[in-house]
């Protein structure tokens, strides 16, 4: 197996281009599980970690532009403001040991439907750059992930960034293990509420055959929210109404019965999830209008 | 230890003679020779080992749970270059049969294959990477055949049979008292605890090298090196002058080391190549390469007067042994004699059985049949207690063992039975407040941020066990210890020298302390456990510090009695000690240094020491004095559980335990904390998933163990309730807190969802109302 070691993006996009049966590696979190299984060989290892200017992140206006080697432990540390979400979700990864060396862009390459990443990238309209020696191209979240375990990168492409909104309104997300730490989804939710556009954005983990959007749900929560002026008093949201948002958000999911957790149970959880993670956007909402007022 | 000058070279990573020099007597808590090694990387595990002349080995095992082997064919495997060695059952020079109790396993598979992961042929290569791919070129021609996966379902007449002489490996008949007693007050339950895997963290692991003289020497990671050597000896066709095994690092074990797992591959590779062969299981391979907790299905009956008082109780226990026997017969023992519980029942019926069927084996795994029972018969007391109007604890109090009281195979049990005390004491430990606060990581779900306090409630569950310490049934249970004293450098030097393995529990300090306390000499060096001292007996059963410390101390008491007596004929004095080093009149006066009288000759002595004997019970009433000691512990734990999601967060586990007497009192809570937590485990999330004879979750990442953030912090009260027959009153400690703190998690669970949860470990699912 060759192990190529890029010094700059420039160098890397070429070694991809001659080598696209090559994985490309930063922190091996992942990657290096499946090797060490033996579940897969592939022809070359692409390490990232030499190319210093993808572990970088930067503000551009409205926006954070999130380099591929950023690693889990930076984005808590680093942007817990503007991508409370992301950063929720990155708490949940693995252990200190993981999150030091895992980065959002690894969770994009394996496209595990498991991935913690993916709901809030999902719910906050996450945009993937992704280039090759042809170009650079920008896909939405909701447009990566093809197929279980599969994304939509050519074979001589690779992650360059993540782009993500800067949080406009409350953000939450919840993780369903079978221990309190260091496990893998059984089932994930998020949610990002943005009051001034009157939008609201979920992301679903562990329960489809990729992680997927719940826009039936986006789109009625946000229509009734609307409809009873309750973007603009920011009074309590109808129980019903939280219930119904439930629902919706358990019949955008089709998850599958194994070992971590029955379809039937991970139905359950979405609901209460997706019940339970309002009920804290929508009090964070309250309490940012109290103390504006 | 002259037997060991026929080695031609040591590996790096074979265990060297622990030496250090810190004080330390019985009841004191020294430093652990391996504890800085092992906490700053530095301890050589099994899996270290390294001679730069050794190839590798690896194992090529059946996809299949159950099916015939029409042919073999290793031509393209042994035609990949690098490979040294494609070895099957046909060249295996002995009996190709091992196991613990019966030899009914073969080393290598023949005919057919039993179960998923069952050896069938072994490859040797200079790199384990080519003698992987080799592997993978074996071709084996499988004919399936009918799967056993049910436990039940396999003592059926009609089910296929997983060995000639059908599927009943041991069915255990207890009949006391009246078999026709009624009781105003019937509770009854079933109950199923899935299959709990020991989990050690370092991998099967060893090296064998071929020795000149025709024999194998064998480091290894193990429990009972004497029964392995006895195992490798048959299958390889050599006397045991011929197979010598010393331990290597090991990286717990827990029952699952005491059956053979590359032991004798590594071996029978390295005879056939002359070159030394490592082995070292990944963690997947883990999972097929040892044996398992039995996975038991139980149906238990209580009947007592209205006020709780116990008038009678039925069982009946099948554990599932899976495809061979490994220790299934006395697990059966263990869970038949002691699956009651510490309860004194006036009239008795139990059914006990073990099975093969072609799931993994199952053996020997800490609680060895006590912790499955314990589910059931700690559930059926809250249940009892409940019906009667009681307290849960009050129960306890009622029908609690005491001193004196006669068990249910009507053996007396003639040491402390604190029973009453244990369930009081815990009882009476602070509760941690209600309100746990507003972090994450005191919630159910922890970090993962699934509630800030919605859907949690609060339980409280009790749970009071009892265990056998010891091998039990009229087994000669023995062990031999080897002790020198000479003078190194102008200083008194003791060593002792045992096969009783050291697999994380601390017994080398222990030794170390004993030999101190005996000889009164500071600098004790503990000798490799290898097979050229006698028998140690298993690192089991709770019964290294009783046995193996009975046996280090007679020995100590030989070696003083011949320093004594020659120092009594040279300074014509009687009745003397040693202590510090000083030959020490009853009175305290120095009356010698104890260098002067070893002078250039040391003394040594070998004892085998043995406990008091235990008996057979009788197969058809189960009556009998089965066992040489019982351990008694309660838990109480707390816990917050969310009831729509059906996590759990453990707020509490505390718990008193009588231990004779702690040696090490350090070592002692140490092993109350971690059995705390790997009963905890069972409870909560560890199940080897088995569906069709297939193991589905052979990984860490889905076979789930606590982390730091699931076992909560806990009280410990540790009771020294000597026990008269045993070396200076010591009583097994490691397995009780296994079996107590399970049903005692359990407990809470259904106290604070109000669901009855007849099975663990207990999953989200079952909480949340999702399964029938």
């Amino acid at each position: 197996m060759d192990f190529l070691r890029p010094t700059s993006w420039a160098e890397a996009l070429e070694a991809k281009a001659a080598h696209p049966g090559a994985v490309p590696i930063a922190g091996g979190t992942d990657v290096m599980v499946e090797l060490n299984f033996d579940r897969h060989r592939p022809e070359a290892l692409l390490d990232l970690n030499q190319v210093t200017e993808l572990q970088q992140w930067a503000e551009d206006g409205t926006r954070i532009r999130l380099g591929a080697g950023v690693t889990y432990t930076r984005i808590i540390e680093e942007l817990g403001d503007p991508l409370p979400g992301l950063a929720m979700a990155s708490r949940t990864v693995g252990s200190p040991q993981i999150r030091n060396r895992g980065t959002v862009a690894g969770n994009l390459g394996a496209a595990s439907p498991a991935g913690d990443a993916h709901p809030p990238l999902l719910a906050t309209g996450a945009e993937i750059r992704v280039a090759s020696t042809r170009g650079t191209r920008t896909l939405r979240a909701e447009d990566f992930y093809t197929g279980v375990k599969r994304n939509a990168l050519e074979p001589d492409e690779l992650i360059e960034a993540v782009v993500l909104e800067k949080a406009k309104g409350p953000q939450q997300f919840a993780k369903i293990g079978t221990r309190n730490a260091m496990v893998i989804s059984v089932a994930a939710f998020a949610i990002a509420l943005d009051p001034e556009a009157g939008t609201v954005g979920t992301g679903i983990g562990s329960a489809a055959p990729t992680p997927r959007r719940a826009r039936d749900a986006e789109t009625f929560l946000a229509g009734e929210l609307a409809a009873h002026g309750l973007w603009e008093t920011r009074g309590a949201i109808p129980d019903s109404l939280t219930r119904e948002f439930g629902e919706r958000v358990r019949r955008a999911a089709s998850p599958i019965d194994d070992v971590r957790g029955t379809a039937a149970y991970r139905l359950h959880s979405l609901a209460v999830m997706a019940r339970r993670t309002l009920g804290w956007a929508w009090a964070d909402l309250q309490n940012d209008q109290r103390k504006a007022s | 230890m002259s037997q060991m000058s026929t080695r031609t070279k040591q590996p790096v990573g074979a265990p060297t003679s622990a030496t250090n020099t810190e004080s330390g007597r019985i009841g004191d808590s020294p430093l652990r020779p391996d504890g800085t090694l092992k906490v700053t990387g530095e301890f050589a595990y099994a899996s270290d080992l390294w001679m730069d002349d050794m190839i590798w080995g690896v194992t090529l095992r059946s996809p299949h749970p159950h099916a015939r082997i029409r042919s073999i064919d290793i031509g393209p495997a042994l035609a990949t270059p690098g490979v040294y060695a494609v070895l099957t059952a046909d060249d295996i020079p002995g009996r190709n049969a091992v196991g613990l109790e019966f030899d009914d396993q073969p080393a290598l598979a023949t005919g057919v294959v039993r179960y998923q992961g069952e050896p069938v042929a072994l490859v040797a290569a200079d790199h384990p990477e080519i003698a992987r791919q080799a592997a993978k070129k074996v071709v084996v021609d499988y004919e399936l055949l009918p799967v056993v996966s049910d436990s039940r379902a396999a003592l059926e007449p009609d089910s296929p049979k997983v060995h000639d002489g059908g599927n009943l490996v041991r069915h255990l008949k207890i009949r006391k008292g009246d078999q026709s007693v009624k009781a105003p007050v019937v509770v009854s339950t079933d109950f199923e605890v899935g299959m709990q895997d020991q989990a050690f963290l370092g991998p099967e692991s060893g090296l064998a090298v071929p020795a000149e003289d025709g024999g194998v020497d064998l480091y290894v990671a193990t429990q009972w090196l004497h029964v392995d050597q006895k195992q490798i000896c048959n299958v390889l066709g050599l006397p045991p002058e011929k197979v010598r095994l010393t331990l290597a690092g090991v990286g717990g074990a827990f029952g699952g080391r005491e059956d053979l797992s590359m032991h004798v591959h590594a071996c029978l590779l390295a005879m056939h190549t002359g070159k030394p062969v490592k082995m070292v299981y990944n963690r997947e391979e883990s999972f097929f390469g040892h044996v398992h907790r039995h996975p038991a299905r139980m149906r238990f009956e209580y009947g007592a007067q209205p006020d709780g008082r116990l008038v009678y109780g039925k069982a009946e226990i099948i554990f599932d042994g899976g495809a061979y026997a490994s220790s299934t017969a006395a697990v059966v023992g263990n869970g038949g004699t002691l699956g009651m519980g510490p309860y004194v029942f006036p009239s008795v019926t139990v059914d006990c059985y073990g099975v093969y069927t072609n799931n993994p084996p199952c053996g020997a795994m800490r609680g060895f049949g006590c912790v499955q029972a314990a589910f059931a018969h700690e559930s059926l007391m809250d249940e009892l207690a409940d019906a009667v109007g009681a307290s849960r604890i009050g129960v306890r109090e009622l029908n609690g063992m005491t001193e004196g009281a006669e068990n249910i195979t009507g053996q007396v049990i003639d040491s402390a039975a604190p029973v009453a005390e244990l369930i009081r004491k815990v009882a009476e430990l602070p509760l941690p407040p209600a309100d746990t606060g507003s972090d994450l990581r005191s919630m159910p779900g922890g970090v993962a941020n699934t509630t800030h306090g919605e859907g949690v409630r609060r339980g409280v569950g009790y749970a009071v066990t009892y265990k056998n310490i010891g091998f039990s049934e009229g087994f000669d249970d023995y062990s031999t210890a080897r002790v020198r004293l000479e003078v190194v450098n102008h200083e008194p030097v003791a060593t002792v020298h045992t096969a009783a393995a050291e697999v994380g529990q601390g017994l080398i300090t222990i030794e170390q302390q004993i030999a101190r306390t005996e000889l009164g000499v500071q600098r004790v060096v503990v000798h490799p456990k290898d097979t050229s001292v006698g028998s140690g007996g298993s690192t089991s059963a709770s019964r290294q510090t009783y046995v193996t410390g009975g046996a280090v101390k007679a020995a100590c008491e030989a070696v003083r009695r011949t320093v004594l007596a020659r120092a009594a004929r040279t300074l014509g004095a009687e009745d003397l000690v040693l202590d510090g080093g000083k030959v020490v009149s009853r009175s305290g006066e120095v009356l010698a240094d104890l260098v002067d009288v070893l002078g250039e000759v040391p003394v040594e002595e070998t004892v085998e020491w043995r406990h008091r004997p235990t008996e057979a019970i009788d197969p058809e009433t189960g009556q009998g004095n089965a066992h040489v000691q019982y351990a008694f512990s309660a838990h109480r734990a707390v816990v917050d559980v969310d009831v729509e999601l059906g996590l759990v967060k453990v707020v509490a586990l505390d718990t008193a335990q009588d231990v004779g007497r702690a040696l090490n009192p350090a070592a002692v809570i140490g092993q109350i904390q971690g059995g705390s937590a790997q009963g905890m485990g069972l409870a909560l999330m560890e199940e080897i998933i088995v569906s069709d004879g297939h193991i589905r979750n052979p990984s860490f990442t889905d076979y789930l163990i606590p982390t730091i953030l699931d076992m909560p912090p806990m009280q410990i009260e540790v009771l020294e309730y000597a026990d008269p027959h045993a070396p200076y009153g010591v009583r097994g400690v490691g397995e009780p807190p296994t079996i107590s703190s399970g049903p005692a998690v359990a407990a809470a669970i259904r106290q604070a969802t109000g669901l009855p949860l007849r099975r663990v470990p207990i999953r989200p699912e079952h909480i949340a109302g999702l399964v029938e």
